[in-house]
């Protein structure tokens, strides 16, 4: 082969790894400031269904999490973030926790995992019941009668399983779920995690770290 | 010279993968496709290693093979075109058997894993089609 062919090969071999690892930087440079960089102000407007509440009402910070239960960076924000969330923030009056279904029309399962969550909710084990389906998450996500594996959920929670099943059958709160949906479209939510925290809108699931940031940042504003 | 720069962009498809798997890249960039279901789903571990680390691997064998065989002594030699076509064959196999869960267990499509295949496919091809004409020139 020609040594001025190999010459070109070499360069355009060269410059294909400097656009591959530069264009692998500028992701990592992106994603390093996905955290406060993404907040977008944006005003909290009135509520049709208050959500999933755990905290004080007097807490100075509220934090609004719209999620689905099937998207897998909300499993990743419920396992990693939100235990610190409550034992850290909750638990100390600091913040008030509130959780919006959102689920989304991408994944199949998700519908089912809500209206699961608001059953249980009918029982006052919504938080338990939302670890469980989350915590679970890759037991589920994938099968093609997640409500089975709920129902075990729900067993295994010690919930009255009579009136689960006849929640479950009615699909009363289908309703529900879409006005929260509807909620979140109207404050700017299009895809999940979206945290409001305050007046203050983030997306994605940010690290604990980031987070209290912003939570100083809201408590500072409401002084 | 295509199997080198194709071993190359998919290298990088890999690392991407293995980087965000790994946690060291934020947000998975897919468009409309279910690349976190799929990188999240438990197909994603083998022998406890995500994935994406072996096709990194592969990668940077089938590159480093094709490299070789572009240099003097190797270039007319037919071990290097031997070798890129069993270990693409393997990486073709594999990424075969990837494809399958995507489609029939986890039913959701990674766009960055169909990209891999369709690499890996076309290195396959163009090292057969390079022994082939070796051995017609034997």
């Amino acid at each position: 082969m020609a040594g001025r062919d190999m010459k070109n090969f070499y360069i355009g071999i060269a410059v294909l790894a400097v656009v591959g690892a530069g264009a692998i930087w500028m992701v990592r440079t992106d994603s390093q400031g996905a955290g406060p960089e993404l907040v977008d102000p944006l005003p909290v407007t009135g509520e049709s269904f208050p959500g999933y509440i755990l905290g004080s009402d007097s807490a100075p910070v509220q934090i609004t999490e719209f999620a689905d239960f099937q998207c897998p960076a909300c499993g990743q924000f419920a396992v990693l973030t939100a235990p610190d969330i409550k034992q850290r923030l909750v638990a100390s009056g600091q913040v008030r926790f509130v959780f919006k279904d959102f689920p989304l029309d991408m994944h199949r399962n998700s519908v089912p995992a809500h209206l699961a969550a608001a059953c249980a909710d009918e029982q006052g084990q919504f938080w338990t019941m939302h670890d469980q389906i989350f915590f679970r998450q890759r037991d589920w996500a994938e099968v093609r009668r997640p409500e089975r594996t709920f129902h075990g959920y729900a067993r295994d929670l010690g919930l009255d399983l009579r009136q689960y099943d006849e929640c479950m059958d009615s699909r009363r709160y289908a309703g529900r779920l879409a006005r929260s949906r509807q909620d979140g479209a109207q404050l700017g939510v299009a895809s999940t995690p979206t945290l409001i925290i305050g007046n203050l809108r983030v997306t994605g699931a940010i690290p604990y770290d980031s987070l209290t940031v912003l939570v100083n940042r809201a408590a500072a504003a409401a002084r | 010279m295509i199997s080198v720069t194709l071993a190359l962009v998919g290298f990088f498809v890999s690392l991407y993968l293995w980087l965000w798997k790994i946690g060291f890249l934020g947000a998975l960039a897919c468009g409309t496709g279910s690349c976190e279901a799929v990188q999240l789903s438990r197909h994603a571990m083998l022998f406890g290693q995500p994935v994406a680390l072996y096709g990194v691997v592969g990668y940077i064998g089938l590159f480093g093979i094709g490299f070789l065989g572009l240099q003097g002594k190797w270039a007319n030699r037919h071990a290097p075109t031997v070798w890129l076509t069993a270990l693409s064959g393997v990486g073709v196999g594999f990424t075969a058997y990837l494809t399958y869960l995507e489609a029939f267990v986890i039913h959701a499509w990674c766009r960055w894993c169909l990209v891999s295949a369709a690499i890996i496919a076309a290195i396959f091809v163009t090292s057969l089609l390079g022994w082939r004409r070796h051995s017609g020139e034997r």
